[in-house]
């Protein structure tokens, strides 16, 4: 019990600094930083042109949202079969040694 | 005792440090950094950040071969931190100064299985955005493989290392990860720095223009990745046992910050 508390605190952290910008900034669009960047070498050197372009574009925000999804999707769904193979065989081997006590107490 | 009781006055002030820095640096200004968009580094530089970053990727593969070869029960677990930088690097977090970026997940399979491996593992999902998402590029793979595939897990493992001697596992786990976070955002802005230094001032002006703003957007950042990592390495020390004995890291319950940290 003490261990779960403690997990829930760090997804808890996890959540509340994600989702504090999103409330304090109600409405205002949220930038991503690479193209804050390519702001930021614009300004620095305007003359530069990019000499190469992504081989696929994804096309438009919601492609890109829906790949950006699927990404995670895949690994976060890796990671929970993962831990809970390695949950299930950590409980069932608590359990094969329950049983052994018993039998080695009768 | 008196240890004890510190390290709690100590963490005390430092949740409160980091809250307050958090509100007051929450000001809405744009950020800089994250991946190098495709096509927005020099050719010469481009070749440059290639050339470094292959030789890291050829270690790394005889790493990982060398693992699987040695344990192959631990491929399961080397799948786990693959998938770990795969969906880290995919959530988009917004952050205090109205701007987002993402971590980068490589922490984790750094403390696990060493820095290059995880420069096999962070290329790959680079190489994946940079092909499907068009996010970061293939020319610029090379120098975005070399801050979050090379540099970031090299941070993390030699911080890693540092603080675990001490008994403080967790405390290490979690600061590796932050710092790593931190680290590959920092090489980005050299990147940039050193392709683009400025007309005026060269590359510090230009090198303060590119790490100005995102440091701050990053730091939120990196505490969530500090504690996600945290948070899958506690599972770790619950079920995955077996593992981490293997690779000699697992500490026993009596260690210094089960007690102040539990």
């Amino acid at each position: 019990m003490q261990k779960l508390s403690i997990n829930a605190w760090l997804l808890g952290g996890a959540v509340i600094l994600s989702m504090a910008p999103v409330l304090i900034y109600q409405g205002k669009e949220f930038k991503a930083t690479d193209s804050i960047n390519i702001t930021a070498i614009e300004e620095v050197n305007p003359g530069y042109k990019p000499w190469f372009e992504p081989v696929i574009k994804p096309s438009g925000g919601e492609v890109e949202t829906f790949l950006f999804a699927t990404q995670a999707a895949i690994g976060s769904g890796v990671v929970c079969y993962i831990l809970g193979l390695y949950k299930g065989r950590t409980e069932r081997r608590k359990a094969d040694e329950a049983v052994a006590i018993i039998k080695d107490r009768n | 005792m008196t240890n004890k009781y510190w390290s709690k006055k100590f963490a005390t002030l430092l949740a409160m440090i980091g809250l307050s820095s958090y509100l007051v640096i929450g000001s809405p200004t744009p950020a800089h950094a994250m991946h190098i968009a495709e096509g927005y580094l020099p050719v010469q530089w481009a070749i440059f950040w290639w050339v470094l970053a292959i030789p890291f990727f050829l270690l790394g593969l005889r790493s990982i071969d060398r693992i699987t070869k040695a344990h192959p029960e631990l491929k399961m677990l080397l799948a786990l931190a693959g998938a770990f930088t795969f969906v880290l690097s995919a959530l988009k977090i917004p952050s205090v100064n109205g701007s987002s970026s993402h971590p980068t997940g490589t922490g984790l399979g750094t403390i696990l299985f060493g820095p290059l491996a995880m420069s096999v593992m962070g290329g790959l999902v680079l190489l994946f955005q940079a092909i499907l998402l068009a996010h970061g590029g293939l020319t610029t793979l090379g120098a975005n493989a070399f801050s979050m595939a090379i540099v970031g897990p090299m941070v993390a493992y030699v911080v890693y290392n540092a603080i675990a001697k001490t008994g403080y596992q967790k405390t290490a786990v979690f600061l590796a990860s932050m710092l790593e976070d931190l680290c590959t955002y920092l090489v980005t802005a050299i990147q940039l720095a050193l392709a683009f230094p400025a007309a005026q001032g060269g590359f510090m002006a230009a090198f303060i223009k590119f790490v100005g703003v995102f440091a701050v957007t990053q730091i939120p950042l990196a505490i969530s990745e500090g504690l996600l990592t945290l948070l899958v390495w506690n599972w770790l020390q619950d079920y995955g046992q077996q593992e981490l004995k293997i690779l000699g890291l697992f500490q026993e319950k009596n260690n210094l910050d089960a007690e102040t940290i539990n």
